[in-house]
């Protein structure tokens, strides 16, 4: 009989009848009232009532009838927490049945159940189940640590299980290898370093990745995905290793692989064997084009990604990426994509005539697509732009609507890029003037229409015949129109003169649109007070435009290739977009209309000069630099790991010495670190705003600090074709109160394509402090050319180092810290436990790293307590509790500040990694 | 009156089967209705099984940190997307904080959520394993099946997925202790296999005669340009092995792989294959691969894919096909040319061809010498059918379909450019030139297992 019928019943009395049946006493109608009970329970109906009743029949030697027990406990245990608790006596004797299946199930069950109380007694069954003489049970236990961590790390601790899961790493079956690697994983996450991945541990783990299942595989390579070689040596074995998992059936075993791969290619010296491993890579990606179209899609993604970095792997096997009569919507478009990006002078007339084969498909979105793809190709590859004007050109000819109008979108942009190159296209284009119903093509058209006004005969009656239906046009073709029109005017020798007083005034006096009005009222000054100087402006040589096809910033590439696979490496967005647990990190994109306001009137008095139609653009700032950043300071200022027993030797006298510098109060002596102690700032510095996005100025920047004084080296590069003079930076108002000392910037010229670096003195005045911006300094520069762009940079880890090496006081007086510290209160708090090495000797460890970090030990008492302090820019004061016990690694971290919260979390970070290393 | 060549840019399918009447692996003809949602967190917190209307079958949660209305959630994107199917598989909702993976097979969807940065790859590949055993465990996987195992579904679940973590998904060796026979006297215990370095075969198979049966397939993507020129093709091979052996037998495969040859340092006998990427099954020790191209595994007991393989090396099509389609007010004319660019020793049996049709075509009337012809009016094609296509013959049939004055669907001509597709099988020839060189079975009781190689 099938299941089914549970499904079925909707008796009013169910609830009743089904509690009779679970008291009864037979096994059998135990089972179906059970049965019923999920079947409810999975449709959404509430049966949390018979609780108790369940309870009862836990105790059970039926295995079928304790497995559904169990499953209705699993999802009723958080609704009846006091109930639960009755149940943990039949786990914990099920937890030492003498089948391992029981055991097994009482465990996982166990863990499921996220409820402290019940924690508390899986404890004791966990301590025995991973020593559990079956690797089915050990394979469980191990994954059940994973489960407790998340209800209360505390206990995992206490009863030293991550010490065990480490154990399990070299157990005999490699099913509880692998998952023991995916708990502790699982805990490095809140808890960095639990995984501490040794390369005798890397290496012992690759190898027994031939005996694993495929997922355990996957968690293997995941994990060792994090270690960094720590050389060419080592990061070749790794490779060699991995090597032959490119030819798993598993999808997600190959793209794993690849991403480890990618990531050790980094570290590879030899330019052979960099070349073989490039080499082997290709053909299983392309394999991988042929999987289901839903893993298609991932690998076509992180395709995507990679051949922006690596484009020579495919750049032979195109052909693959020829969409297939049966594709569904999303692949083809990631393989025309794709497509374009392996375009070379080689292989671009192959993919234009397969482009050109697109264009007569059904898909109208897809059509439209490959049009573009071929627009994209000609932007791309100059030696390509003529096959591919001679395709659209036949693609205009096939008169269907929307082929012909995306074709003639394309087209402007080509003749945009090539000027004079192609006016033979011309009256091409023009015989389907009447068929265009779409704004964006008839703009486009008219642009044409307007740039090449002297080549075309009839070009006054063809404006005059647009210029009629002035009204009945969209607003972005009418200001096209305006422009067309003056255009003509201006080349032609006046011709056109009456119509185009009549738009402009029509424009001027009855538009609602204010783009459109201004547009018409520039025009009609500029062409009142000096045509010559009209010409000049109105006909001026336009921009080189590029390749418009999305390009990411390094950095966010690199991130990404490290997480190949991964959802982030699919959306192509940064991956912490991902953690729902993390709070929302700040937009950077967010620059305060209000503040862009104020400042578009102080800075730009020019505001004429910039293109109506562009909107200010502000840059996203990558999150993920910070990190590598850090790591570099880190290293560089010598903090060296050092093995445990050589510093708990030297700590004594390290000690010492730190006392002898804190008791003579004397910062002064040891000004911390100076500035040529990090890589030279300008190598630093990160990029802000894509030349892309601020017409042709490309600007980085990264916080640095000389002498004592915190200043902002901005590095502009000049992409542009043209001299860029004046430049002006300003910063809004933020968290730490810094503006720049003066705003005129010392670079009185940038020509093209030179770049400079300016070092920006910042000083902080109080009344720019604005804790509501969070912890991003918002910027705006100003030039002749550029006019006003906005961008921003944000306050992480690297650059907090910069502003707390700026602070000589940061040392509190005991009383000044205990008031501080009661002032703040709990709100501005954050506890995090963390573990420090072993064998270390506290606190003189913690001095020891923190004090390069400027974080002064304020006192430390006997019962396991220590206190420091640290400042920023003299009123943020951020205060540190640090509680330790003999038996454990683990310390307990209690951070306030006066500040924000998101700096909170930032310091923390910071402490954290220089305490766990 | 036009001409309209086709194919212009068509994919030609070529089916090179072996002997085996059992050709059709996994072709699932059920009808799902089904939903299924995976959370992960690291990796998976929840799974569910909605039906088509989004309602819920089955949940299971894995983690329980997923909001009960998630699934409303889900189910609207899922649902309303179904309708448009440019839908990308992954989503993500950047209020919520979730993102999800979904597949589709048939009318089914499966679908895994995460919280985290999760590995999508594996999210996928695994919700495509779950159908897989479930299709091991009760054949077609539909709503109706799904309620009607939902106890066996969860107690799967909870073997297959722990806390979000993929563990034993080898359906061959779940069946050995999640079943739904009842066991009253004796408890079934875990089999060794499920942490066992060899996960996929248990110890202690029998059987009455040992035999082992391995299938060559291979399809063949051709696409061909307006002027009858091979833009591009490629060969897409597969290995099926139904092994029915006792013990722990090992495996030893040799092919005329082009790169054993030269790693073993022999010459080869008659023509190598370069096979350009090969895929295992994961029995197959990937690392003895890598140093000397030995294709070394301990089988699975029953039916699986061993390997597959790709080549782009240019290749004539040994089937060429011509289909002549014209349009005329009241009628469209077909006129098909088939041809067999092998040579005359080979003979292809249980030829199909099948040529696309306007949707709105009726009336059929066809006329061959040979062979018969079908109209299939649900899929719009013309299914011509051969017995036997000999080397170097050449047929042709001629017909003509009666079409309404009005044209009920916009266009008919893009219809008729679906690809052209023909399925066939040469007994022991490849397209690929591949083939077995020896299967050589070793198991310590010693018996003789019988090889039946089919490519």
């Amino acid at each position: 009989m099938p299941d089914s019928k549970y499904f079925s019943t909707t008796n009013r009395g169910e609830l009743f009848e089904l509690k009779q049946q679970l008291n009864s006493h037979s096994n059998r109608s135990k089972r179906d009232a059970l049965k019923q009970v999920i079947a409810s329970m999975t449709v959404g109906k509430d049966v949390s009532s018979l609780f108790t009743d369940v309870l009862n029949c836990m105790q059970t030697v039926d295995l079928e009838l304790k497995k559904l027990v169990y499953l209705y406990l699993i999802n009723y245990a958080k609704t009846q927490p006091d109930l639960a608790i009755l149940a943990v006596n039949t786990f914990v004797k099920d937890a030492s049945d003498p089948n391992p299946l029981i055991r097994t199930l009482a465990l996982r069950t166990m863990g499921c159940i996220q409820l402290t109380r019940i924690s508390e007694y899986l404890c004791e069954p966990l301590r025995r189940a991973l020593k559990d003489a079956d690797p089915y049970v050990r394979k469980t236990a191990a994954i059940c640590v994973a489960k407790l961590y998340e209800v209360d790390p505390a206990l995992v601790s206490e009863y030293g299980f991550i010490g065990v899961l480490k154990e399990l790493i070299l157990d005999s079956s490699p099913m509880v290898v692998a998952n023991a690697i995916a708990a502790l994983g699982e805990i490095d996450d809140s808890l960095p370093g639990t995984l501490e991945l040794r390369p005798n541990l890397v290496s012992g783990l690759l190898q027994c990745l031939n005996d694993c299942s495929e997922w355990g595989q996957i968690f293997i390579i995941d994990a060792v995905s994090s270690y960094v070689p720590s050389g060419t040596e080592e990061a070749e074995s790794i490779i060699e290793r991995l090597l032959p998992r490119l030819q798993h059936a598993n999808a997600a075993v190959v793209l794993s692989s690849m991403k480890v791969i990618v990531k050790n290619l980094k570290y590879i010296k030899s330019v052979e064997f960099a070349r073989m491993v490039q080499k082997k890579l290709g053909a299983p990606l392309v394999t991988l084009v042929s999987a289901e179209p839903e893993v298609q899609y991932v690998a076509l993604r992180n395709i995507n990604l990679l051949v922006r970095k690596y484009p020579e792997i495919l750049q032979n096997e195109f052909k693959a990426f020829f969409c297939k009569y049966n594709d569904p919507p999303y692949i083809k478009e990631e393989k025309l994509e794709i497509l374009v990006r392996l375009a070379n002078d080689d292989n671009a007339t192959k993919i234009i005539s397969e482009c050109k084969e697109y264009a007569a498909e059904v898909d109208v979105g897809f059509v439209r697509a490959s049009i573009r793809a071929i627009g994209r190709i000609a932007l791309k590859i100059e030696a390509a732009a003529n096959k591919c004007v001679e395709c659209l050109l036949d693609l205009v000819r096939t008169r269907v609507v929307y082929v012909v109008q995306e074709s003639i979108v394309v087209m402007k942009d080509i003749m945009r890029r090539y000027p004079n190159e192609f006016e033979g296209a011309i009256p091409v284009l023009c015989e389907n003037l009447e068929a265009l119903d779409e704004p964006n093509a008839r703009a486009s058209l008219i642009w044409i229409i307007g740039e090449y006004a002297d080549r075309i005969e009839n070009i006054v009656e063809l404006v005059e015949s647009f210029l009629e239906n002035f009204q009945d046009e969209s607003v972005q073709v009418q200001q096209q129109l305006l422009t067309c029109a003056t255009k003509v005017y201006l080349k032609c020798n006046g011709s056109c003169k009456v119509s185009l007083e009549k738009i402009l005034n029509d424009s001027m006096k009855n538009s609602d649109n204010a783009d459109l009005r201004d547009r018409a009222f520039f025009y009609s000054r500029l062409l009142q007070t000096d045509k010559e100087l009209a010409k000049s402006v109105v006909l001026s040589r336009k921009p080189r435009i590029v390749n418009s096809q999305q390009d990411l910033d390094d950095s966010l590439l690199n991130t990404l290739l490290d997480e190949m696979g991964s959802l982030a490496s699919v959306f192509h967005r940064s991956p912490h977009v991902f953690l729902a647990n993390s709070k929302p990190l700040p937009q950077v994109s967010v620059v305060d209309e209000e503040w862009k306001e104020q400042n578009s009137e102080v800075l730009s008095d020019d505001i004429l000069e910039l293109s109506l139609s562009d909107k200010q653009q502000v840059a996203d700032i990558n999150h993920g630099i910070g990190k590598s950043s850090v790591d570099e300071l880190f290293d560089l200022r010598g903090a060296e790991p050092t093995s445990s027993q050589k510093s708990s030797e030297q700590n004594n006298d390290l000690l010492s010495l730190i006392d002898d510098l804190f008791s003579n109060s004397a910062t002064q002596k040891n000004t911390a670190v100076s500035s040529e102690h990090y890589e030279s700032p300008e190598k630093r510095v990160r990029l802000l705003l894509p030349a892309s996005k601020a017409r042709g100025l490309e600007i980085s920047g990264v916080f640095t600090i000389e002498g004592d004084k915190v200043q902002y080296i901005l590095k502009l590069q000049n992409e542009s074709n043209e001299t860029m003079r004046e430049n002006a930076i300003q910063f809004n108002k933020n968290l730490l109160g810094m503006i720049p000392s003066r705003s005129k910037l010392d670079v009185d010229q940038l020509k093209p394509k030179e770049s400079v670096i300016c070092k920006i003195d910042l000083r902080y005045v109080p009344s720019e402090k604005d804790s509501k911006k969070g912890l991003i300094f918002q910027m705006a520069l100003k030039n002749d050319i550029c006019g006003v762009v906005y961008f921003g940079d944000k306050l992480d880890e690297s650059n907090l180092i910069v502003f707390l090496q700026a602070e000589h006081i940061g040392k509190l007086s005991k009383q000044a810290f205990l008031d501080e510290w009661n002032n703040i209160g709990s709100s501005h708090e954050v506890v995090k436990r963390i573990s420090v090495p072993t064998g270390v000797s506290l606190p003189g460890y913690f001095v020891e790293k923190l004090y390069p970090l400027k974080v002064f030990q304020v006192a430390s008492s006997p019962s396991r307590l220590c206190y420091f302090s640290a400042r920023v820019m003299e009123e943020i004061f951020i205060l540190v509790e640090l509680h330790w016990t003999d038996k454990s690694n683990d310390v307990e971290l209690s951070l306030r500040c006066n500040s924000v919260v998101e700096l909170l979390r930032i310091f923390e970070h910071l402490i954290e990694r220089a305490l766990s290393k | 009156m036009a001409w309209v060549q086709i194919p212009l840019s068509a994919f030609l399918y070529f089916l090179v089967g072996g002997l085996s009447s059992e050709r059709n692996y996994g072709g699932e003809k059920g009808r799902f209705g089904v939903l299924l949602f995976l959370l992960f967190l690291v990796k998976v917190s929840a799974l569910y099984i909605l039906d088509a209307r989004g309602r819920v079958l089955i949940s299971r949660n894995y983690r329980g940190d997923v909001p009960v209305d998630v699934i409303s959630q889900v189910k609207l994107k899922v649902i309303e997307a179904e309708d448009d199917s440019s839908t990308k598989p992954i989503l993500h909702d950047e209020q919520r904080g979730y993102s999800l993976a979904f597949i589709k097979v048939a009318d089914i969807f499966l679908v895994a959520v995460t919280r985290t940065n999760a590995n999508a790859a594996l999210m996928l590949s695994f919700l495509y394993r779950v159908v897989l055993v479930f299709r091991e465990y009760f054949k077609d996987v539909e709503e109706e099946s799904i309620r009607d195992n939902f106890v066996l579904i969860y107690e799967l679940l909870d073997e297959m997925m722990d806390f979000g973590f993929p563990q034993s998904t080898e359906s061959k060796v779940l069946q050995e202790y999640i079943t739904q026979e009842r066991h009253v006297l004796e408890s079934p215990r875990p089999p060794i296999a499920v942490t066992n370095a060899v996960s996929w075969r248990s110890e202690g198979v029998k059987h009455q005669r040992n035999e082992v049966f391995l299938d060559v397939i291979e399809k063949v993507n051709l696409l061909v340009g307006a002027n009858g020129n091979l833009l591009y093709s490629e060969i897409l091979g597969q290995m099926k092995m139904k092994s029915y052996l006792s013990g722990m037998p090992e495996l030893k495969l040799g092919l005329n792989d082009k790169l054993q040859f030269e790693a073993t340092g022999r010459p080869g006998q008659g023509r190598a294959v370069e096979l350009e990427d090969i895929k295992f099954h994961q029995c197959v020790r990937l690392s003895r691969f890598e140093t000397d191209r030995t294709i070394s595994f301990i089988p699975p007991d029953g039916e699986f894919e061993l390997m597959s393989y790709r080549l782009s090396t240019p290749m004539r099509p040994l089937i060429w096909v011509d289909a002549m389609i014209e349009f005329h007010p009241y009628r469209v004319n077909y006129t098909i040319n088939v041809r067999a660019q092998f040579k005359p020793k080979y003979t292809a049996n249980s030829v199909k061809i099948h040529i696309p049709t306007p949707p709105d075509a009726d009336t059929p009337s066809f006329k061959s010498a040979s062979g018969r012809v079908k109209y299939t009016p649900e899929k719009d094609v013309v299914v011509w059918s051969l017995k036997h296509l000999h080397g170097g013959q050449e047929l042709v049939v001629r017909g003509y379909f009666g079409l309404p004055s009005i044209p009920s669907s916009e266009n008919r001509e893009q219809a008729v450019r679906r690809p052209i597709s023909v399925e066939f099988e040469i007994p022991y020839f490849t397209v690929s030139g591949l083939q077995v060189r020896y299967l050589k079975i070793i198991e310590k009781s010693g018996y003789r297992a019988l090889p039946w190689i089919t490519n």
